[in-house]
């Protein structure tokens, strides 16, 4: 079983993304389970997102608190949540940035975390593709990257029927959301 | 493709409303609360894509919604609302209305804790404080029982044995926010299998007149009541009889409550909901390392299986009974009430400890299972566990602790000592 974690804050998109990943993981024949942790009901408040993929039926519900992967959509959390905490030492965890990744990486490493590290910078990605800031889509294939639970071209596949399916009154945005992946999964440092 | 079985994941709101659609009610009256709006959201869209030909009716509250939803059904229709929390609280009337009229209506109900303080979160004090209303109720695990609970819902509510109505609940984000694997089935399979509404009695038939909400004193108030008990006595047998018909067209078994491992155990833990799922981890973790533990999942608390369940747990020596409300008794929570009491009267010898666990959505976790059998069994190994009788709090914080670690905590008054 994979467990990932996400932290963002309200309006980001980390609970379309934690689900969207469920998603993915379930048209490709998984077990799947993505929820999300609500906080306080307003736009910028802290919220926990999380995914369960699994080979096997999944029963448990509680939070994951041991998780292989964590994402930070906000890495203004780093500050002020503990983001690393439970992460496994052979998982990694993945910042969305727009600094170097080795002060990313320092900035971790004090916070006791050895494990790997990635950065990507979903605002440059988004903006590129998109002309605006949705930093979801660039984290979903940083994550899908990153753990590796499906062959990248598979999982650009079923991305597109989705984005089909989930923008079918939307057909403009389609292919921005697409090169926003397929820009993500070369980018990720 | 219509015609066949559907591998989907779906939240568990939107696994009621698909139910929902299928079945196309009459008259759906709804008021927005977290963490159910969903499902009347879903619904909406449903009716303006002409996918039901239901009756949406918008209304100003929960009291209005409930009332519509009354008044439909005495007039003959098929009708329910859907709500959350102290949405359920602002019914409390209607709920009274509804049941005492044997009205057949149904309630999606997605369990949230009660003020105060405000939280959104699930908790079972909004069903369990409606448990005395005179209504069904059904609990899930998962998105599928949901879904599964509620086709089922108006075979059982509408059966002229039964006539009351049904509470089909699950737990507030944890079912109804998650998305999760589950089967859909056809849509003309569920159509058939729930059937058309066909009143025995109703306001708007114009061949026999009727009256609804009457007035009866000392005259016939107690006939009226003991009347609608026995609709409450029949309905356990309605309620297996339409889940035998339901494993027919769906290949899935239900029943009053669901046994896992329970065999050969010799400690059980009984609880209602989706924490169970997480407790069949802890079972399972445990059965490896060779520990007799089983769990008990009560599926239909309204008829209580006050019976069935204490026979399930004759053999057993010592019982975690898990309540996610708190009653403020002084005597533990309703669940833990309700089956100490039935364990009384079939003479079982086991012992009981009442836990209190996942208010206002405090997570309930594999390892809080863990150490709960880890207690019943030291308790046992004390030779004397009488002295369990209290209840107890699970994963409380010790607000007085800088790491505020989580204890298991005994509820006594403050003048005796405590565990």
């Amino acid at each position: 079983m994979i467990e990932i974690r996400w932290h963002g804050r309200g309006g980001q998109g980390a609970k379309t993304a934690a689900l969207l990943l469920a998603e993915v993981a379930f048209k490709i024949g998984k077990n799947a389970q993505g929820f999300p942790e609500y906080g306080p009901e307003r736009m910028g408040a802290p919220i926990t997102a999380y995914d369960r993929i699994s080979d096997t039926p999944i029963r448990v519900h509680s939070n994951i608190y041991d998780p292989d992967y964590v994402v930070v959509v906000d890495e203004s959390l780093i500050e002020s949540i503990d983001v690393t905490a439970g992460l496994k030492e052979d998982g990694a965890i993945i910042v969305n940035t727009q600094r170097d990744k080795a002060e990313v990486e320092a900035e971790i490493r004090q916070k006791g975390y050895f494990g790997r590290v990635y950065t990507i910078d979903a605002r440059h990605i988004s903006i590129h593709t998109l002309g605006r800031y949705f930093p979801n889509s660039p984290m979903l294939a940083a994550v899908v990257k990153v753990s590796g639970f499906i062959d990248e071209d598979v999982f650009l596949e079923n991305m597109e029927a989705s984005y089909k399916h989930k923008f079918a009154k939307k057909p403009e945005v389609i292919e921005g959301n697409m090169e926003a992946l397929r820009m993500a999964l070369r980018e990720l440092k | 493709m219509e015609d066949m079985k559907k591998r989907v994941q779906l939240s568990g709101n939107e696994a009621v409303a698909t139910a929902l659609r299928q079945i196309n009610p009459d008259v759906f009256p709804a008021f927005p609360i977290t963490p159910s709006t969903e499902i009347p959201q879903y619904f909406s869209n449903y009716v303006a894509n002409g996918l039901v030909d239901t009756e949406f009716i918008p209304v100003e509250s929960e009291h209005s919604s409930m009332s519509a939803a009354v008044g439909a059904s005495a007039a003959g229709a098929r009708s329910l609302t859907a709500t959350s929390s102290c949405g359920l609280a602002l019914m409390w009337e209607e709920l009274h209305v509804a049941a005492s009229n044997r009205l057949p209506l149904a309630l999606t109900l997605v369990c949230r804790a009660l003020s105060g303080p405000i939280n959104i979160n699930c908790d079972h004090s909004d069903s369990m404080g409606a448990r005395d209303c005179g209504w069904l109720q059904i609990y899930a695990e998962d998105n599928q029982e949901a879904y599964d609970n509620m086709v089922q819902a108006y075979r059982i509510s509408e059966h002229p044995d039964v006539r009351l109505p049904i509470m089909i609940c699950q737990d507030g984000f944890i079912t109804s926010h998650a998305v999760m694997d589950m089967e859909l089935l056809p849509d003309k399979v569920v159509k058939d299998f729930v059937g058309e509404y066909e009143p025995e009695r109703y306001l708007l038939n114009e061949n026999g007149t009727m009256a609804i909400g009457p007035y009866a004193i000392t005259d016939y108030y107690m006939e009226a009541r003991r009347a609608q008990a026995q609709g409450i006595l029949n309905a356990k047998k309605v309620i297996l009889d339409v889940a035998r018909e339901f494993e027919k067209i769906s290949g899935r078994k239900y029943g009053l409550f669901e046994e896992y491992r329970m065999d050969d155990a010799e400690y059980a833990m009984v609880l209602i909901g989706s924490a169970a799922g997480t407790a069949k981890d802890a079972v399972d973790k445990m059965r490896e390392a060779g520990k007799k533990v089983g769990l008990i999942k009560i599926r239909v608390f309204r008829p209580f299986p006050a019976e069935e369940l204490a026979a399930a747990l004759s053999k057993v020596k010592g019982i975690a009974i898990m309540d996610r409300s708190e009653s403020f008794s002084s005597n533990g929570g309703p669940i833990g009430s309700e089956l100490t009491q039935a364990l009384y009267h079939a003479r079982c010898k086991a012992f009981t400890v009442n836990y209190m666990y996942g208010l206002g959505g405090r997570d309930l976790q594999v390892i809080h299972v863990e150490e709960i059998f880890e207690e019943l069994m030291a308790l046992e190994a004390k030779g004397d566990p009488k002295d369990s009788v209290s209840y107890r709090y699970v994963g409380l914080r010790d607000i007085a602790d800088p790491d505020h670690k989580q204890i298991s905590y005994l509820c006594k008054p403050e003048n005796s000592e405590q565990a």
